[in-house]
């Protein structure tokens, strides 16, 4: 009777390569396999050791060196070794040993090559080196996403463009003739006319000022839409006759070829742009409409975002977002690294704010005075994720008379932050909300105030206030905010004694270092056994990248842009910096991997992580990312001595 | 110093026993399985061949109750070969008990296409011969496979074995802190297969199903020679 090893064979289907092959194949490979036991600390393979085998961890964990005895990778169950070897004359380069007791499936060469042969995804999968640092496993069937197409996937015809000087008429009937919602507006000859571009994101984003050397390239210098012919000609009686450079947009957000589209639908989000013209060299290649973006993915953010200006009160508002949680889940299970998960949430998070403000006004009337609310913290560092407090504030027009005005924001502030907490966004437990007087302040009030915490720091009155820090204008006077910023990064970099409160401050939250031998837990009675990722990891390593950040006078937000601002400094070597990248992607990723886990199955989620819960390779790279931290705090404390 | 005697003095020498059994067994496959031999009691465990055995039962009495299934997987201290291991499905010459049926979860339908044992007993007796078997308590497997062979043959078999269960024992119940702990009242550590397992850090596996059980008796040996004996202990430590 032909033995079947049922144990084996299920084990096997539970990972990749092998949980794709049919039922017949898995059950062949599970009676050709051959078992091991090594004890913790055993080698399993030595350097030039022959390989015959594809080995796969049953149970335990084992560790990978390089020659020099540097670590290279750490691989718990389902983790493959050996297969470099197979395709190498089969001799090991890399030694293994077990750091735990491990029981190992030995898959033989024979085997192996006959699976490489017969199923091209195995082949690609054992090929590249790797696999277990990120996961890789879900992406396959994911291999349509937004996260890892190209933009230009979406372009689904020739962009068609039109030259300045024809008539708005002109314009309006080439539209009609191509049947497109929007047209290019090119200048054929001078260059002088160019655009300035705003640059939304920073890599792939081109200018595309400096290009076009040659007289005879045609020059893109504005966009013309459905909407703008609606808006700007039909509804202002504007002449007909006109030429379309009269009532085209010349501030444009344009894409490189080489971006992904989840790129173009950031871009699309922040901006709140339903065309985007992607160019290649600075001649464009094609416009992504929004509508390209969401026949693509239906359930994508942007479909998202759309959705939530649809939304004519609060409680239609809080029955949305209810989706939200989906939103981020669907993100996690499409790779998307931390900043992409960060940026889409914040994106999400504003966008519900800004409904919120125009359901306030038109239930409120116009505001008396112009004002600009806002978000602070992480929505502001595009790093926010799916547990989170509501931090909010208003700068009010300096004609501000309490007498007279102090009624309509108090009410218009009640219902943004009551909405907020409706949708699940929680009331500040600092009170760092703008329904508290102490943070409705007027412009002058506010660089009063920043001044003051700058001139006179002191560590307490600091405590509190590291959120407002971060600050970005959500709604009204945006450009206020962005003022304020201009003033705070101009001014802090020149006192020492703030940077060495704010960095003395950075430094009262520590990691949890005795983390792998022996958890340190929060104490508070839900979560005993637990790690606060949040309290623990991210936010003690944003407070740190903060303090250089001010201390170099970046003005970026989020704490990837500014590392990028810190290496141009060199105040730190860039080793570190890179370093502290990988720190805060894998502490998020950890953080935001879990609540996706928490949220499909059914659970709340929170920023608790319990040690049963994480592989073994979570908690060694935790554990290194809690060096990285706690290093990282040692040199604050050198560099801004207090 | 007497209890060591007294083991010694039952410890048997199987190679020496076993060339006896040739020159009387009368069956041809018995004999063909003892002139394979046993090896030399002071073989070194790095250099035997071990074959992991275990049946699944119709009730715990060998004379009263017959044997299901038969798992085996040949392996040595270095590696398990799935691609030997055998598995048979039988048909008892006792009623097969519902108790049972929950159990291992071979029914009566299964059983009533099978064969009797006496149509395997060839390959079986061949897959065993010249290894060790290693058993999770012997006394199923050594005491069953002899009052099935007796029954049938007229002429039962004997073997040694090294018991994974018994090797447990000796860790956990025998020595002063095990009779401290039964002196207590507290109760001794469970031996049972996976529990021991379990200490050695090996994964849980769904029992019951002999061939899974062999690969697991298998295993378990091999990670109690890694954590408590050496590859030069000799078989004779072991095998009982």
């Amino acid at each position: 009777m032909e033995a079947e090893h049922i144990e084996v064979a299920g084990f096997l289907n539970q990972f990749q390569p092998f949980s794709g092959l049919p039922q017949e194949t898995l059950n062949s490979i599970a009676q050709q396999v051959e078992i091991a036991y090594y004890r913790a600390d055993s080698n399993i393979f030595n350097f030039g050791d022959e390989v015959h085998d594809l080995c796969m961890i049953r149970s335990g964990s084992v560790e990978i060196y390089r020659r020099n005895g540097d670590l290279y990778n750490r691989l718990s169950a389902g983790g493959l070794f050996g297969q470099m070897g197979l395709l190498m004359n089969n001799l090991i380069r890399l030694p293994v040993k077990a750091l735990e007791d491990s029981l190992i499936y030995f898959i033989p060469e024979s085997v192996f090559i006959r699976l490489c042969d017969e199923f091209e995804a195995f082949a690609y999968f054992v090929e590249m080196d790797d696999h277990s640092n990120l996961q890789h496993a879900a992406s396959d069937k994911n291999a349509n996403s937004l996260m890892v197409s190209k933009a230009t996937m979406l372009i689904s015809r020739e962009p068609v463009s039109i030259l300045n000087t024809a008539t708005i008429r002109q314009a309006a009937e080439k539209m009609t003739e191509e049947g497109v919602s929007s047209l290019l507006i090119v200048n054929a000859a001078s260059p002088a006319l160019s655009t300035t571009l705003s640059s939304p994101l920073s890599s792939p984003l081109s200018s595309m000022t400096a290009e076009s050397q040659e007289g005879e390239e045609q020059q893109m210098v504005g966009i013309i839409t459905d909407r703008d012919l609606r808006t700007r000609v039909v509804s202002t009686g504007y002449p007909l006759d006109a030429t379309i450079d009269q009532v085209m947009s010349t501030d444009l957000v344009t894409l490189d070829v080489d971006a992904y589209a989840f790129e173009a639908m950031l871009s699309m989000l922040r901006y709140n742009l339903h065309h985007l013209p992607i160019l290649d060299k600075g001649r464009p290649v094609g416009v992504i409409a929004i509508s390209d973006i969401v026949r693509y993915e239906s359930q994508s953010s942007l479909y998202m975002v759309g959705t939530v200006f649809r939304q004519n009160s609060v409680e239609e508002l809080k029955l949305i977002s209810e989706e939200i949680s989906s939103c981020f889940v669907r993100l996690v299970n499409e790779d998307a690294n931390s900043h992409m998960i960060g940026s889409a949430m914040s994106v999400i998070g504003r966008s519900v704010k800004q409904r919120l403000l125009e359901l306030a006004e038109e239930h409120l009337g116009p505001p008396p005075l112009p004002y600009c609310f806002l978000a602070l913290g992480s929505m502001a560092r595009d790093e926010q994720l799916i547990i989170t407090d509501q931090d909010n504030a208003l700068i009010l027009d300096n004609q501000y008379d309490p007498q007279l005005h102090a009624e309509y924001f108090e009410a218009l502030a009640h219902f943004v932050c009551d909405g907020l907490a409706a949708c699940g966004f929680s009331y500040c437990s600092g009170g760092i909300m703008a329904t508290n007087p102490r943070w409705r302040k007027t412009r002058h009030e506010w660089e009063a105030c920043f001044a003051d915490w700058i001139d006179n720091p002191l560590p307490e009155a600091l405590l509190n206030c590291s959120i407002f820090f971060d600050l970005e204008g959500v709604w009204g006077q945006t450009h206020w905010a962005e003022q304020l910023n201009i003033f705070v990064a101009q001014k802090a970099s020149h006192e020492p004694r703030f940077l060495a409160s704010l960095a003395r401050n950075a430094l009262s939250r520590t990691p949890p270092l005795g983390f792998f031998k022996n958890f340190v837990m929060e104490q508070d009675g839900q979560h005993r056994k637990s790690i606060n990722l949040k309290r623990r990891g991210t936010a003690p390593l944003a407070d740190l990248i903060r303090v250089h950040a001010l201390a170099v006078g970046s003005r970026a937000r989020n704490s990837f842009e500014r590392l990028d601002d810190i290496i141009k400094s060199k105040i730190l070597p860039e080793g570190r910096i890179s370093d502290l990248k990988d720190a805060l992607e894998f502490i998020s990723m950890v953080r935001i991997r879990h609540q996706a886990i928490d949220i499909e199955a059914g659970r709340t989620a929170d920023n608790n992580i319990e040690p049963e819960h994480l592989s073994e390779f979570e908690r060694r790279n935790l554990k290194d990312a809690f060096q990285v931290l706690s290093n990282s705090q040692r040199f604050l404390k050198f560099r801004y001595p207090y | 110093m007497t209890r060591l005697k007294s083991r010694e003095k039952h410890t048997i020498d199987w190679s020496q026993r076993v060339k006896e059994q040739a020159l009387t067994a009368k069956d041809t496959r018995i004999r063909a399985f003892y002139e394979q031999g046993a090896v030399a009691a002071d073989t070194p465990l790095k250099e035997v061949t071990f074959v992991a055995l275990d049946f699944e039962t119709t009730g715990l009495n060998a004379n009263e109750d017959d044997i299901v299934s038969i798992g085996l997987v040949p392996f040595t201290l270095q590696r398990i070969y799935c691609k030997d291991a055998k598995q048979w499905i039988l048909n008892p010459r006792q009623h097969l008990a519902t108790e049972s049926v929950v159990i291992h979860g071979i029914t009566h339908s299964a059983i009533n296409n099978a064969p009797d044992l006496m149509r395997v007993l060839e390959p079986l007796l061949a897959a065993l011969a010249g290894r060790v078997v290693v058993a999770h308590y012997r006394y199923i497997e050594r005491e069953f496979l002899h009052a099935a062979l007796k029954v049938r043959l007229g002429e039962g078999i004997c073997f040694p074995v090294v018991d994974t269960m018994d090797l447990e024992a000796r860790l956990h119940r025998k020595g002063v802190k095990a009779f401290v702990c039964r002196f207590f009242g507290r109760k001794p550590l469970s031996i049972r297969l996976s529990d021991s397992r379990a200490r050695y850090n090996l994964p849980f596996y769904k029992q019951h199903e002999a061939l899974t059980d062999a690969v697991a008796t298998a295993e378990l040996l091999q990670a109690q020679v890694a954590y408590h004996y050496s590859p030069d202990t000799r078989i004779a430590e072991l095998w009982r």
